[in-house]
């Protein structure tokens, strides 16, 4: 069948598009032909030799705010990712492990949390708190680890209760171990596949929130800025703001394959085990 | 109520569960879960306070700026009332929003229930007429793909719907924008509408928008629609059904959909619920007069009791929303009323 192949093309695709963000995203300084803020022409010029892509509504060469752009998208919605996946993961355990009161309270509050929606759950708070990057990781961290929070936990709890849990606990190991060596190495195909839609979603939430104006602040733009500061010129005809937005859209759907195809090998090796 | 000593007698059960819940009528769930629904918006209501109120960052600094004269602070702090007790003043604004009274606006002075009123029924109307677009259409193409599984038009939707999942509705919007508006002229970029526009021009100008949030929510509802009938078409019945010589149509309709329903509606109410969210962004892009374009530019002017206002109707209708879907899927599958 076809079905063997066109996934993989697709998968090698999405992980190409992945590695050249994360590479133009380490090396910005070295690839972007201008600073991030330098006047290079006047206002939305078509692209040219100075400015590959064009240049943005104040004249600055489009491409290379795209390419410091890469860097500030990546770095924040990776480092969100990451403290929610922490704070996430371990919390799902301990809750999967313990039960009784403690899932209880953390899984009840966890309800309250996931009760609000997202997006206007980030605009309550960002409307006190300072603007600045380290705020903004951290609130979209506390968002992220409600949802990581809900599947660590599930698929922790369906793991707690196998022999090899309770053989463990009956020699008497520390829940910390338990936690560590026995549940968490079982639950990591799930969770990297979380992972990386969390990651995807951390993407298009920065994106919209700085498309806001509520995200990331000028001077300094990530994607979703880039898109705001742009959008006006549609009006005339100049098509800038679709380019981050497309570099946007790149990203998410090449992590919404990869994480497609993690999910759908780990189904295949568990069918596998199974008929074997 | 009282069939449950005949339940646990009839199974022979010589020490019944005293923790098992009891099997209980259509009614009373409907009324356990409305309760359910209310202690959470209570909740909702405090943590929203608290978010805006107990937060490191003092309102009347962040309302003024870092460079704030610490006279104008202290003004702002009494106007506001802010020297009173986070409890006190929690109980006060509550019993307000009880009364319809949403408060008034730290940066215009004008009361927020007014200026909220049209443009919540302008909101509802977008979120509404996006529905009712996208459901019948999401159910058409799941019904098409699950029945052709596996064929050249199944991938096509499959790969078209994916990739509408991951546009994010200002990047759908603007391409929108671009083509439509920009290019061919048709509609208005801008859905500036207001109550005396006549029926066409306002459908006119809110064509787009609606257009986004039907991108924004269609994959997923068409996905999940074609998940549960091909799960349902496995099913034993289903090829008895074949085998009589039904038409595949007839099969999908008559036999697959009722069983697939419960699933299938819960996702709906479930999309239904993130519409009402993701029309904040959309109402951005298009700068329709609706409750999300006002609940961001009072973001960025950090007016806080017109975004508590907001953030708790949103949550309400959130929670409302969710509240059908949990509801609707529990009439549509008996089996769910019985939970052990």
């Amino acid at each position: 069948m076809s079905r063997t192949f066109r996934p993989y093309l697709l998968v090698t695709f999405a992980f190409l598009v992945l590695a050249v963000f994360v590479f133009i995203a380490i090396f910005a300084p070295w690839i972007a032909p201008h600073q991030v803020s330098d006047v290079v022409g006047g206002v939305w010029e078509a692209p040219s030799a100075t400015a590959l892509l064009g240049t943005d509504n104040l004249g600055r060469d489009l491409l290379s705010r795209i390419i410091w752009g890469a860097r500030i998208t990546l770095a924040v919605a990776a480092l969100a990712t990451l403290i929610a996946f922490v704070a996430g993961v371990s919390l799902g355990l301990l809750a999967a492990m313990k039960r009784g009161w403690v899932d209880q309270a953390l899984s009840r509050g966890n309800d309250l949390l996931m009760a609000i929606p997202t997006l206007i759950f980030a605009l309550v708070v960002l409307a006190v708190l300072p603007k600045n990057i380290v705020v903004l990781v951290f609130v979209m961290a506390a968002l992220d680890a409600t949802r990581v929070f809900r599947v660590s936990r599930a698929v922790a709890a369906d793991i707690a209760v196998l022999d090899y849990v309770e053989v463990a606990r009956m020699r008497g190991e520390g829940w910390g171990w338990i936690m560590l060596r026995e549940i968490l190495p079982n639950a990591a195909a799930p969770l990297l596949a979380e992972f990386g839609m969390r990651f995807a979603f951390a993407v298009l939430f920065l994106s919209t929130l700085s498309f806001l104006g509520l995200g990331i602040q000028p001077p300094v733009a990530d994607w979703g800025s880039l898109v705001k500061e742009n959008k006006d010129g549609l009006l005339f005809g100049i098509f800038a703001a679709l380019i981050p937005g497309g570099a946007i859209v790149l990203l998410a759907i090449s992590v919404n394959v990869i994480v497609d195809w993690i999910l759908s090998r780990a189904a295949r090796l568990r069918g596998e085990l199974a008929n074997g | 109520m009282t069939d449950k000593p005949v339940a646990a007698s009839m199974n022979g059960d010589p020490a019944p569960r005293l923790r098992r819940p009891r099997s209980c009528g259509l009614v009373c769930m409907l009324v356990r879960r409305t309760l359910a629904g209310l202690v959470v918006l209570w909740a909702i209501s405090a943590l929203i306070f608290a978010g805006t109120q107990i937060l490191p960052g003092d309102v009347a600094t962040a309302m003024l700026g870092q460079q704030a004269t610490p006279e104008a602070v202290a003004a702002i702090r009494k106007q506001l009332d802010l020297e009173a007790p986070p409890v006190m003043r929690y109980v006060s604004w509550l019993g307000g929003v009880l009364h319809g009274d949403l408060g008034q606006s730290t940066s215009n002075r004008q009361d927020i229930a007014a200026s909220i009123a049209p443009r919540l029924s302008n909101t509802l109307m977008l979120a509404g007429l996006a529905a009712a677009i996208s459901v019948p259409l999401a159910l058409l193409l799941g019904a098409i793909s699950a029945r052709f599984a596996g064929s050249p038009a199944d991938r096509t939707i499959n790969v078209v719907t994916l990739g509408a999942i991951s546009l994010p509705e200002f990047f759908a919007g603007y391409l929108l924008i671009a083509y439509f508006s920009v290019t061919l002229g048709w509609f208005p970029s801008g859905s500036t509408v207001s109550a005396n526009m006549d029926l066409l021009s306002r459908l006119s100008a809110m064509a787009l928008p609606t257009a986004t949030l039907v991108i924004a929510v269609l994959g997923h509802m068409m996905r999940m629609t074609r998940a549960a009938l091909l799960s349902v078409m496995s099913a034993p019945y289903i090829e008895t059904a074949e085998l009589k010589g039904l038409s595949p149509w007839r099969v999908i309709w008559k036999h697959a959909l009722p069983n697939a329903l419960s699933p299938i509606i819960n996702v709906v109410a479930l999309n239904m619920a993130y519409l009402v969210v993701g029309v904040v962004v959309v109402e951005v892009i298009f700068v329709y007069p609706g409750m999300g374009q006002y609940m961001v530019d009072h973001v960025a002017k950090r007016d806080v009791p017109v975004v508590q206002a907001c953030g708790l109707i949103f949550a309400a209708v959130y929670i409302l929303l969710n509240l059908i879907a949990d509801l609707a899927s529990v009439i549509a599958n008996p089996r769910l009323r019985h939970p052990r």
